[in-house]
């Protein structure tokens, strides 16, 4: 299976994502809290591009897809064309840093690394792509 | 899209969160609770029974408030969350950090220690 969505670059458009990712994966018989925690992380993926990549700017555009390449394992691919945001090469803030100084950002990278398996970038076709992966319990 | 609702009785401020608060509308909550700082409100409940959804421009949100909080001696205590919601405050640890209650009656009754 294989899902596509594209989105413009609007913070009010992250409802979309979380919706499109729920409807695409409902009938995939993944636990509710593990659905709920991976549609967070990729809210966070996409919000975090599109602030810091694309300035929130509705004319810039990524993409998302879905695929399953064997039961039990989701890789999600967000495409764009903006700068690289790797969140591979930011260090996690410590919780105390993040309290004290209070930094109200900061904290999706550490979720996003707590739930996903694999966080990778390749370039294809000239375009960057960030591929998440995760190995999901399916419900029998 | 989030709307937030406050009601003070009891010398308490509440504060309801309806809806999903993700990067677009921490703002909303943001303002809220400043504005039941800056009234000078020492006890602030957080109703977050009808709160569906939260990312991290939410949690930072009430992390952000931590030291504030206890510098002046402002005591929170949220509750009613869903398990959904509650998972994301536990994937981070922030269950640990902030105060959680099930209900708004042992939310009450913790503010109440808290504050003596």
């Amino acid at each position: 299976m294989s899902y596509q969505y594209n989105i413009g670059c609007s913070l009010s458009n992250l409802k979309g994502i979380r919706e499109f990712i729920r409807t695409s994966l409902k009938d995939h018989s993944i636990p509710e809290l593990e659905l709920s925690a991976i549609i967070l992380a990729i809210d966070e993926m996409c919000s975090n591009l599109m602030i810091h990549a694309h300035h929130c700017n509705p004319e810039h555009t990524i993409e998302l897809r879905i695929n399953e390449p064997n039961r039990g394992e989701l890789v999600f691919e967000i495409i764009d064309d903006g700068n690289v945001f790797d969140i591979n090469k930011f260090s996690e803030p410590q919780m105390d840093n993040l309290i004290h100084e209070k930094r109200k950002g900061g904290l999706g990278i550490r979720l996003v690394k707590s739930i996903m398996d694999k966080v990778e970038y390749v370039n294809r076709d000239g375009k960057n792509v960030c591929v998440l992966s995760k190995a999901i319990q399916i419900n029998s | 899209m989030v709307q937030i609702k406050r009601l003070q009785e009891e010398g308490i401020d509440t504060l309801a969160i309806i809806g999903e608060i993700d990067a677009s509308s921490s703002i909303e909550l943001d303002l809220s609770i400043a504005k039941s700082v800056g009234e000078g409100y020492k006890k602030i409940l957080v109703d977050c029974g009808s709160l569906e959804y939260i990312s991290s421009a939410g949690l930072g949100v009430f992390m952000s408030y931590i030291e504030e909080f206890s510098d002046k001696g402002i005591c929170m205590v949220m509750f009613g969350l869903n398990e959904k919601v509650e998972n994301n405050f536990n994937i981070l640890g922030l269950a640990d950090l902030l105060h959680i209650r099930n209900t708004k009656e042992e939310a009450k009754q913790l503010i109440n220690e808290l504050s003596v």
